[in-house]
């Protein structure tokens, strides 16, 4: 029989809560982490884009203030929210050769590299911090998490844009399922509100310039999306091998039944407008969860409220699932968190199987003709959720779905 | 105008007690940075960097390497300003 896969630990800090708690209950509720940008730069480079989801807790606050100042804000919320999953899962006893770390983010240590740049430029090569290097590069999330926590079974950082959070998961999941170790912490990290990637991502106009209506501004499925909206979090699962977790006594959260990837072939940035590859991974983690579409209740949608991607996933989960599964898309709430995305949008798939309610989706007033699915809008909604999908998709064409089912 | 060894020390030490968080109080003169202190190559970067701007010395590296106490530090500091 094939190892199963559970859930026994999740972390997270967000736009809306420094922990998992707090960002669910506020999910459930059908609040926005969506806010102004009053930063003086805002201004000074006349940007089309002057709104953000910024973490609700700065993760320097909780972090002593020479750890703080030694990691990258996307490495800080990944130790953050990793210490939250590790206390959640009972702190496990196991031995660190049979312990991993797979944490991906999508642009890495930005603020380290352009607060260096500056420097540099400004106050010459002597004031260049001898931890830019660990600071920017794109493993330190995973790096800081496996050394806190001890790991000696491997560290790795998936590099998939808005697909890496997810993409950890299913490689957590595929090294668990191998027997390469006993408990992978797994998920993803990002923190890149700064003025150059709102400046490029407003250039390939992938974002929305709602200025005036922060919390309305992220609008998935709507019919008058303009655009996804920059966060910035972390969310991190404990995963272990069942009989490990079983003998541990651990309490079990769900389990991570299946998982599928796909590549589009497509364009470098614009998803295949029919989500043929997007359908494709979520039907191949349907497969390796050994379920049939009617199983799955519940799809929690990478929709990221851009004109394009929203339709394209509408018809890969007709395709791959059909029309009956109730669906929510996060991003109305969280913004776009990146690389952390993934991860952030599982546990919610994980918390909403535990509590059988779907939250809504955020600003979704008129739902595009083009979308023909049971999207959840207004409120949550309550229904018993046995399997849930979540999808994810990233610049480069890079599909992940991932399959949970309840405990 | 000449700053006394104790000026150094204490001068030194909020730059330790900066880069690396160690307590003031626990850097003395006879303290190892490395393996007692606990600071690591590039935390030594950084402090020599803040030793240079603070009192107006140069600590290249082959200097640097060689500073392996508290004390050491300061006795470079005091020959050199």
């Amino acid at each position: 029989m094939m190892t199963e896969v559970v859930i026994t630990g999740l972390g997270a800090t967000t736009p809306l809560g420094g922990d998992v708690a707090s960002t669910w209950d506020a999910l459930r509720a059908g609040k926005s982490g969506v806010v102004a940008l009053t930063e003086d730069w805002v201004e000074r480079f006349d940007l089309p884009v002057r709104i953000a989801a910024k973490l609700a807790v700065d993760p320097a606050d909780s972090l002593p203030r020479v750890q703080a100042r030694r990691w990258d804000r996307c490495e800080q919320v990944a130790v953050i929210a990793a210490r939250e999953a590790w206390r959640h899962a009972g702190t496990p006893e196991v031995e660190p050769e049979r312990l991993a770390v797979v944490i991906g983010t999508g642009i890495g240590g930005a603020l380290t590299l352009l607060g260096q740049d500056d420097l540099l430029e400004n106050a010459g090569m002597r004031k260049v911090s001898p931890l830019t290097i660990p600071m920017l590069m794109p493993n330190g999330p995973a790096a800081h998490v496996g050394l806190d926590l001890g790991a000696r079974g491997g560290v790795h950082a998936p590099v998939a844009a808005c697909a890496s959070g997810a993409e950890a998961l299913a490689i957590a999941w595929r090294m668990l399922r191998a027997g390469e170790v006993d408990v992978v912490v797994a998920g993803g990290a990002e923190a890149c509100i700064i003025p150059i990637t709102l400046a490029g991502f407003a250039q390939m106009r992938a974002m929305s310039t709602r200025n005036d209506e922060p919390e309305r501004a992220s609008r998935p499925f709507d019919i008058a999306r303009d655009g996804f909206v920059l966060g910035e979090g972390a969310g991190v699962m404990v995963l272990e091998r069942a009989g490990f977790a079983a003998a541990r006594g651990a309490a079990r959260h769900g389990r991570l039944a299946g998982v599928g990837t796909s590549s589009d072939g497509h364009h470098i940035t614009a998803p295949e407008p029919e989500g043929i590859g997007a359908g494709r991974a979520i039907s191949t983690a349907l497969r390796t969860a050994g379920l049939a579409k009617s199983d799955i209740g519940h799809v929690n949608a990478h929709a990221t409220a851009t004109p394009v991607g929203d339709v394209a996933e509408a018809a890969a989960i007709r395709t791959a699932i059909g029309d009956h599964a109730v669906v929510t898309a996060p991003k109305g709430a969280l913004g776009h968190l990146l690389g952390a995305a993934g991860a952030v949008e599982s546990l919610a798939c994980v918390l909403a199987m535990r509590d059988g309610v779907v939250p809504p989706t955020l600003n979704l007033e008129d739902l595009d003709p083009r979308v023909q699915l049971d999207v959840v809008t207004g409120s949550a909604r309550e229904v018993e959720l046995h399997a849930a999908v979540n999808d994810s998709f990233g610049f480069g064409g890079h599909n992940v779905a991932l399959v949970f089912t309840s405990a | 105008m000449q700053v006394t060894n104790e000026e150094i020390l204490r001068g030194l030490a909020e730059i330790v007690n900066e880069v690396a968080g160690v307590e003031t109080s626990e850097i003395t003169p006879e303290k190892s940075f490395v393996d007692e202190l606990d600071i690591d190559s590039l935390s030594m970067v950084e402090i020599a960097v803040q030793v240079e701007d603070r009192f107006g010395v140069k600590v290249p590296d082959d200097v640097l390497a060689n500073l392996k106490t508290v004390g050491d530090a300061v006795d470079y500091v005091a020959k050199t300003t």
